[in-house]
C-alpha cells in the first residue's frame, strides 16, 4: 500500500489554472453557439429542436436557457458559429447579493439529483477530479443541507422528488442560495413540464443562479459556483447579435 | 435460418401454439393467455431462453381498448428471437410469469403500474414505478386517456400513506434509511437496509424517484424529437440508446446503414463503453477511500471525454447519431488522433489495474463482497457486466450480432466468483478488448458516405445493442407521418438493480457504498 503516495506525487501537478488563466484545453466544453447577424434567421432557427433560437431584426439570437447542444445548427449551409467558453452562468432573478467575503473562500455545497440523465452528475463528480479541483477554490461539498450555503439542484425536478428538495432547501441555514444546473433544472429541458416533471427549480424554491448547458462541464459548472460569491461575472441568458 | 429450426420443430408438436417466422431469426408465437406460464417456463427451462423485454401497448385511443401484450425472448446460443403476442381484453387479467422466469418481475410491476394490467398470482403489485404517497390509486399514465401534461391530484388521506416494509422482528432491528438525497454525488434513490445492528438482513430498494415519463411523453413527438429524449435520459449511455432507437427507426422504414457509418458506430459505442467503465472504477477507488487511485481513473475519464468531444463535438456522444447514420463523418486527422491517443489511454488503465491488483488492503474491501452467485445471476436474468462477472457469458454483440459486430465480433471476459472483485476485473478486460477493437476498426474501416435517407413508414420494430451496462431492447411504433406511437426502453440497468439486493444481503453495514459501486448501475437508466 506504500506505493500510492510515491505514485500521486509522480504524476505532477494536473491542476488547471483557470481561473486566473484562460483554459483552452480542446474537449474541455461542448461549446455553444453564439448569435450572429448575418445568418439568414429563419432557416436557421428552424434547425433547432427546442426553440433556443430565434430570429430578430439584425439576424439570430441564441437563448442558452434552451440550448441542449444537439449540435443541429453547427454545420452546414445555415450554420452559427460555435465557440468553446465556459463563462455559462445567467441569473435566475431573485436578485440576492453574491454571499459576502466570509464565503469567498469556504463555500459548502449540497447536490440533489432530481432526475438527472447521469451526464450532469458524471460532470459535477469530475469537479474533485485533480484537474478542476474545486478544494483549491474554496469549494466543498457537504452531505448535509444543515452545513450547506448552496444547493446544487440538476434535472427536470421530478414530482417524486419535490418533498426532498424542499425540504433540504428549508433546511439549510441563512443565508443560503441556490443553483440550479442543467437546460433540465431551467426549464424542464428535453423532458419538459408533464405528469412527472415539474419543469423548472424555480417552481418549487427561490432559485439564485442557472448554469445552462446540457451538460455544463466542470468548469462552467465551477464558473456557476464562482459566482454565487461574486468571484466571477454573470452572462445573459439570450446573446443578441 | 437454420438457428430457429430446432426450436420451431418443437414448438410444431406442441398443441395449441402457432408459430410463423417474420424475419430471419425472428419466430412470432401464438398462443393462449393460460398457457403462457407452461411456455415461457418450458423455454427458459429447456431452450436456456433469455428474456428480453415486455412491452404492452394499448391498441386504440378509446378508453377501455384492448391491450397488445409483447414478451421477447431469445436463444443466446443460436441467436433466436421470439415473440409472444397476447392481446388482452378489458378487465381481463394476465397469469404471472414471473414465478418461474424471475427476470420479469419487475416487468410485471411496471405493467400494473403504467397501464393498469393485473398479473394474476404475483405477490407485490402496487407501489413501484408510481409512488403510493404521490400518486392516486388507480390512474395509469400509459393509457391513451390519460393527460400527460399535469400531474393528477393526490388525495391526502390514510390510502395514500407509505411506510418502509419491515420483515425483521427481532430485539432492536431497525429499517436504516440510505437516500434520496445521499453521500457527495449520488443519483436519487431510497434504500433501505434491514439490520439488527452491524449485519445487512435485507435490502429494500426503492426507485423510480426519478421517473421522468419518457415513454409517455414521447408518444406524439416526431422521430427526431424522441431521439433527443432517447440521447437524454441516460447520459451516461447516450450513445448505446441513441443507437438501438436509431436501429428501430432504421428497420421500420428498411434503411440499409452505409458500412462506414456502421464501423463509426461500433468506435463510439466501444468509447462511450471504454468512459463508462472508467468512471464505475474511479467510483470503486473512491468508494475504498483510495484517493490517488480515484484521481488517476478520474483522469482517464476526463481525457476519455475531452476526447469524445474532440472526435464528435460533444462530450457525451450527444447529437451524433440519425436514423440511417451519423450527421458528421470522422475526417482523417480525427480518426489519426484518436488512434495516436488510444493506446496511451489503455496503456494508463493497464497501470492503474495492475497497482490496483497490487494493494491488498483494497482488495481485502472488494473480494467476496457483494456476491452474486451464478444460480442467482440466472434467475434473476441479469446482464452485461455484472452478468459475465457471475458466470454468464452473454453478450448480444455475440448472440444477436447487429451493425459491423456481424464481422467484428469482440472476445468476452468471464469471471466465476461474482463478488465485487470479480466485476472489476470484467471492467477493465471489457477496456482492454474495446481498445483492441477500435484500433482494428479503425485500421480497416470502410470509405464512403455515412449517412442514408431513412425514409418513414407506419410500423414497429424491436432493435438492440450492448449497451455499456448490458443488454438493452427498444421498441419503436410510429406512423406514417413519422409521430411516435409507442417507445419503450428495455434497459440494462432496470433488469440489473432487481438482483441488486440480493447481493447486500449478509453484508456489513459499511460496506453498502463499496458494494454500490462495484455494480455500477445508473439510476437514470431504470427509472426512465
Amino acid at each position: 500500500m506504500s506505493f500510492w503516495p510515491y505514485f500521486g506525487l509522480k504524476r505532477g501537478i494536473k491542476t488547471t489554472s483557470w481561473p486566473s488563466a484562460k483554459e483552452q484545453s480542446p474537449g474541455i466544453t461542448p461549446g455553444r453557439p453564439r448569435s450572429a447577424s448575418n445568418a439568414s434567421s429563419n432557416a436557421t432557427t428552424q434547425l433547432c429542436p427546442t426553440g433556443a433560437l430565434h430570429p430578430v431584426e439584425t439576424g439570430v439570437s441564441v437563448d442558452l436557457t434552451h440550448c441542449i447542444h444537439c449540435q443541429r445548427c453547427r454545420q452546414g449551409p445555415h450554420a452559427l458559429p460555435w465557440e468553446d467558453d465556459v463563462a455559462w452562468t445567467v441569473n435566475a432573478g431573485t436578485a440576492l447579493s453574491p454571499l459576502g467575503y466570509r464565503f469567498r473562500r469556504s463555500l459548502h455545497v449540497r447536490y440533489i439529483d432530481a432526475g438527472a440523465c447521469g451526464a450532469c452528475i458524471n460532470e459535477a463528480r469530475l469537479l474533485d477530479a485533480p484537474v478542476y479541483n474545486l478544494h483549491r477554490l474554496g469549494i466543498f461539498i457537504t452531505a448535509s443541507p444543515r452545513d450547506a450555503d448552496v444547493l446544487l439542484v440538476a434535472g427536470p425536478i421530478t414530482n417524486a422528488m419535490c418533498t426532498a428538495v424542499r425540504k433540504a432547501y428549508s433546511a439549510m441555514p441563512h443565508p443560503k442560495r441556490v443553483v440550479g444546473m442543467g437546460v433540465c433544472a431551467i426549464n424542464g429541458g428535453i423532458f419538459g413540464e408533464n405528469f412527472a416533471c415539474v419543469g423548472g427549480l424555480q417552481k418549487i424554491v427561490p432559485v439564485d443562479l442557472w448554469i445552462p448547458g446540457c451538460p455544463p462541464p466542470p468548469l462552467a459548472i465551477l464558473h456557476g459556483l464562482l459566482a454565487v460569491v461574486g468571484r466571477t461575472q454573470c452572462t445573459t441568458a439570450e446573446e443578441l447579435p | 435460418m437454420s438457428t430457429c429450426t430446432q426450436i420451431q420443430d418443437w414448438l410444431g408438436v406442441q398443441t395449441g401454439i402457432s408459430s410463423q417466422a417474420v424475419a430471419a431469426q425472428w419466430l412470432q408465437l401464438q398462443i393462449q393467455a393460460s398457457r403462457l406460464p407452461e411456455l415461457t417456463a418450458a423455454l427458459v427451462r429447456d431452450w436456456q431462453a433469455e428474456f428480453a423485454t415486455l412491452l404492452v401497448e394499448e391498441e386504440e385511443s378509446a378508453v377501455d381498448a384492448c391491450l397488445a401484450v409483447y414478451y421477447f425472448f431469445y436463444l443466446p446460443r443460436n441467436g433466436c428471437l421470439l415473440e409472444i403476442q397476447i392481446r388482452v381484453q378489458p378487465g381481463e387479467e394476465l397469469p404471472a410469469i414471473s414465478e418461474t422466469v424471475h427476470a420479469a418481475d419487475w416487468h410485471e410491476r411496471e405493467a400494473e403500474d403504467l397501464f393498469g394490467l393485473r398479473f394474476t398470482g404475483h405477490p407485490f403489485l402496487g407501489d413501484f414505478v408510481l409512488h403510493d404517497d404521490n400518486w392516486p390509486e388507480g390512474v395509469a399514465p400509459m393509457r391513451h386517456s390519460f393527460d400527460g401534461l399535469h400531474h393528477p391530484k393526490v388525495q391526502k388521506d390514510s390510502d395514500t400513506e407509505w411506510s418502509p416494509p419491515q420483515i425483521l422482528r427481532e430485539e432492536g432491528a431497525i429499517v436504516f434509511p440510505v437516500g434520496p438525497v445521499w453521500g457527495d454525488f449520488h443519483e436519487s434513490g431510497l434504500w433501505m437496509l434491514e439490520t439488527p445492528g452491524e449485519q445487512i438482513r435485507y435490502l429494500h430498494t426503492r426507485l423510480f424517484y426519478k421517473y421522468r415519463g419518457v415513454e409517455k411523453i414521447a408518444e406524439g413527438q416526431t422521430l427526431d424529437r424522441a431521439l433527443l429524449l432517447v440521447e437524454r435520459f441516460s447520459g451516461a449511455a447516450a450513445f448505446a440508446h441513441a443507437w438501438a432507437y436509431c436501429q428501430a427507426v432504421e428497420r421500420i422504414g428498411g434503411c440499409k446503414v452505409p458500412a462506414r457509418a456502421q464501423d463509426l458506430r461500433l468506435i463510439f459505442a466501444e468509447l462511450e463503453r471504454i468512459r463508462h467503465h472508467a468512471a464505475n472504477i474511479a467510483e470503486i477507488s473512491g468508494s475504498t477511500a483510495l484517493a490517488v487511485a480515484k484521481a488517476m481513473a478520474q483522469d482517464i475519464v476526463e481525457d476519455l471525454l475531452r476526447l469524445s468531444a474532440r472526435l464528435c463535438g460533444h462530450r457525451y456522444f450527444f447529437g451524433v447519431l440519425t436514423p440511417g447514420g451519423l450527421h458528421h463523418d470522422l475526417d482523417p486527422w480525427r480518426q489519426n488522433l484518436l488512434a495516436e491517443t488510444l493506446p496511451s489511454l489503455d496503456a494508463r488503465l493497464h497501470e492503474l489495474e495492475h497497482l490496483l491488483k497490487n494493494s491488498s488492503s483494497f482488495l481485502d474491501r472488494i473480494e467476496e463482497m457483494g456476491t452474486l452467485s451464478p444460480e442467482l445471476a440466472q434467475s434473476y436474468g441479469v446482464v452485461g457486466p455484472i452478468a459475465r462477472a457471475s458466470g454468464r457469458a452473454i453478450d448480444l454483440r455475440l448472440t444477436l450480432p447487429y451493425g459491423a459486430y456481424a464481422t467484428l465480433a469482440p472476445t468476452v471476459p468471464i469471471a466465476q466468483e461474482g463478488d465485487g472483485y470479480a466485476r472489476l476485473r470484467i471492467f477493465f478486460s471489457e477496456i482492454h478488448i474495446s481498445a483492441e477493437l477500435i484500433l482494428k476498426t479503425l485500421h480497416q474501416i470502410s470509405a464512403g458516405p455515412v449517412h442514408t435517407p431513412c425514409p418513414t413508414f407506419e410500423g414497429r420494430a424491436l432493435a438492440w445493442v450492448e449497451a455499456p451496462s448490458g443488454a438493452t431492447f427498444h421498441w419503436v411504433h410510429c406512423d406514417a407521418a413519422g409521430m411516435v406511437l409507442r417507445l419503450r426502453l428495455g434497459t440494462p440497468g432496470f433488469r440489473n438493480w432487481h438482483a441488486f439486493e440480493r447481493a447486500v444481503e449478509n453484508a456489513a453495514f459499511q460496506d453498502f457504498p463499496i458494494i454500490l459501486a462495484t455494480w455500477g448501475l445508473s439510476v437514470a437508466e431504470n427509472d426512465r
